[in-house]
């Protein structure tokens, strides 16, 4: 024991850990285990309690030179032995070496018959020895409730176990005990009542017929740490805990620009192209050249003498290159300098977990500063959108913060929903390039726009992006009269103008007709008036003449009355 | 003349226990040190051996402190431990031996009822 409780609360002294060596482990729980003293590890039948303390053991031989114990109540030596050669590891060589003991205490019920009051002395007595014999600082008990089935008496029982997690921290062993999961407590036995110092606990879930294995911290006293259930995998190189998201956010962000590998792309994002260290989506429909633009990507990486990563998932590495040659990008050169590396899987392959273990295992041994995941659409099929998510965002938070990677994601998605990516992912990503396509005049164009660009000052514009023999090229779209119409809007355009037309045509007949009305009414009260004028000259026409009648006969009179007076001539008379 | 009897009574018995060779007894109990349980063990067992089985056992007193080794090869958990190698099948008793009937019937030496 290194340290008591109370110090633990002082300033200055904190608790001191043992790592366990386990990828991510050490990370979730802040250094590993507490040392000196006991940590229950629970869970259910097969989920990998044994491996796990096994290899707690095996990385304190091979990595943190302590020794260590470990003791079986449930397999054979040699079954053990056997199981973990498939795993990879030699036990047999370190139990050669002295480095580790592995014990087999079996207690056969049908044997023993009680006689009274006992004590578990045989069984400290044994672990004593062993732990002397090679000095030992680690030491694993699994699973030490077989006990309960073994010896009857439980009230000695869990006397004794008190008394033997006593003896362990006095021994000052870092201890793994195991326990089974029991029904509605930790372990079957309550073994969590004894061990307050760290319990971890294993678990399943099944999802879509893909099992994932879990682990939780459910408690650590005297030391923060990760509350959420991490998945952890076991596979031929030991177990991999992954956590889902960093702790913190602590990556150093560079100012360091990295052009995209297309010219006029790099003048969008103030002629510099991307950041290094950067994640970037690019989304689009089927066959708007998202992997164009990724391969593009990769070839200005190799061009600068970068490695870089390909993650293909429908495509098959010859594949790739066929196709990218047919738009002027030769990939194969690169390959076989060695700067460019593909890793083409089916994603029903394995599980989402196994994928991410195998993409850390190539990012840490490729080395690489460029990544292209294509596409991570695919990677639905086999997780729900958080897993994926989940995923992607511990995928990220590892090539941010370890290695300064650049990351180009694909992701397919379709008309309707193009701005909202399906998995939501668009939030993890730095920069949202959009591809799509642009029907003008009976063709289909790509169209390409830059949807976010974190920290860079970036085109506002959508590019044509035309993919031909030469290579990739961005241009500027024509524009129409006040906007750049598409598709369905252009549709609707066209058919409320068509509806305008029509009812300015019935105006104009119907304007039309009321003229004609118009006319007609006037026309006729025209012919009233004629009517009215020509009898009215009638009547004065009747007039006159009857008025030069009289006159007339007034000087034939006159005329008449002067003859018969023999008057004489005179002129006649003015009229009137 | 009633001596001889006895003697005569006591003789015949001798023949009696030499004649099953089956029901010799070796007997091993396991203890930790000098504790209170231990003495009990001891002093409980030896008791039960000489009124059952005078003659034909063998007791053997293990302290495991003394040879720890032995405590791995004989499976020894719980102290005191009395381990019954011989007759087969092999048998181990646990506790401060103070149950005697358990002990007899588990030794064979009584049936069980």
């Amino acid at each position: 024991m290194t340290k008591t409780k109370g110090n633990t609360h002082l300033s200055g002294a904190t608790l001191i850990k043992s790592p366990t060596g386990i990828t991510g482990l050490d990370e979730v729980t802040g250094g590993g285990l507490p040392k000196g003293r006991p940590t229950l590890i629970a869970g259910s039948a097969g989920s990998g309690k044994t491996v796990f303390a096994m290899e707690f053991l095996v990385n304190g031989v091979t990595k943190f030179n302590e020794t260590g114990v470990f003791v079986s109540f449930e397999e054979p030596v040699e079954d053990l032995t056997k199981n973990f050669a498939s795993l990879g590891y030699n036990l047999n060589r370190f139990s050669d070496n002295k480095k580790m003991i592995i014990d087999y205490i079996h207690i056969e019920r049908s044997e023993i018959e009680v006689t009274g009051e006992y004590d578990l002395e045989g069984l400290f007595v044994r672990l004593g020895h062993m732990v002397d014999s090679i000095g030992a600082k680690r030491i694993v008990l699994d699973t030490i409730e077989s006990l309960f089935g073994a010896l009857p008496n439980e009230g000695i029982l869990r006397a004794e176990i008190r008394r033997l997690f006593r003896w362990l921290k006095l021994k000052g062993l870092t201890a793994i005990i195991t326990g089974e999961k029991g029904d509605g407590m930790i372990t079957r036995h309550g073994l969590e009542e004894y061990v307050s110092d760290c319990v971890i606990f294993l678990d399943h879930l099944v999802f879509e017929q893909v099992a994932t294995r879990r682990l939780r911290i459910i408690k650590y006293r005297g030391s923060s740490h990760g509350t959420n259930e991490y998945p952890f995998l076991i596979d031929k190189t030991g177990i991999s805990v992954l956590p889902v998201t960093s702790l913190e956010l602590i990556h150093k962000a560079t100012s360091e620009r990295i052009s995209t590998g297309i010219p006029r792309l790099d003048t969008m994002f103030e002629g510099k192209g991307y950041y290094r260290g950067s994640s970037i989506l690019v989304s689009g429909t089927a066959g708007t050249g998202k992997s164009s633009v990724a391969a593009k990507f990769a070839e200005s990486a190799c061009q600068r003498g970068e490695r870089c990563l390909y993650l293909a998932f429908e495509e098959s590495e010859s594949q790739i290159i066929r196709n990218m040659r047919s738009i002027g990008i030769n990939l194969e050169p690169w390959v076989k300098k060695g700067l460019l590396k593909f890793h083409a899987s089916r994603p029903t392959f394995c599980g989402l977990e196994m994928h991410l273990v195998q993409i850390h295992n190539l990012v840490s041994s490729f080395n690489p500063s460029v990544v292209i995941f294509d596409p991570i659409t695919t990677m639905m099929s086999i997780g729900s959108d958080n897993t994926v998510k989940s995923m992607l965002t511990r995928l990220l938070d590892y090539l941010k913060m370890k290695k300064l990677v650049t990351t180009l994601f694909t992701n397919l998605s379709h008309n309707e929903d193009l701005e909202k990516t399906t998995m939501a992912v668009s939030s993890l990503m730095d920069t949202w390039i959009l591809l799509r396509d642009i029907e003008i005049g009976g063709e289909r164009n790509r169209g390409l726009y830059v949807l976010k660009a974190r920290g860079i000052g970036h085109s506002n514009q959508i590019r044509e992006f035309l993919l031909t023999k030469e290579g990739i090229d961005v241009r500027d779209v024509y524009l129409g009269q006040d906007k750049v119409l598409t598709g369905s809007a252009r549709l609707a355009q066209e058919a409320e103008e068509k509806a305008e037309g029509l009812i300015r045509r019935q105006e104009t007949q119907w304007k039309q007709r009321e003229l004609e009305r118009k006319r007609e009414t006037i026309e006729s009260q025209i012919k009233v008036l004629r009517s009215q004028y020509e009898s009215e000259e009638e009547e004065l026409r009747i007039s006159i003449h009857q008025a030069k009648l009289i006159e007339e006969t007034i000087s034939r009179a006159t005329r008449e009355m002067a003859k018969s007076r023999k008057a004489d001539v005179i002129k006649p008379a003015k009229r009137k | 003349m009633e001596k001889k009897a006895l003697k005569d009574e006591l003789k015949a018995l001798g023949k009696k226990i030499k004649a099953s060779p089956g029901k010799r007894y070796v007997l091993s109990l396991y203890i930790a040190g000098a504790t209170p349980k231990s003495t009990r063990a001891i002093m409980n067992i030896k008791k039960i051996c000489e009124e059952y089985l005078m003659g034909r056992y063998e007791l053997e007193v293990v302290d495991i402190y003394q040879q720890p080794e032995l405590v791995k090869e004989e499976q020894i958990i719980a102290i005191p431990t009395l381990l019954k190698k011989l007759p087969l099948p092999l048998r181990k008793f646990i506790g401060d031996m103070s149950k005697t009937e358990k002990i007899l019937v588990g030794l064979d030496i009584k049936t069980r009822k």
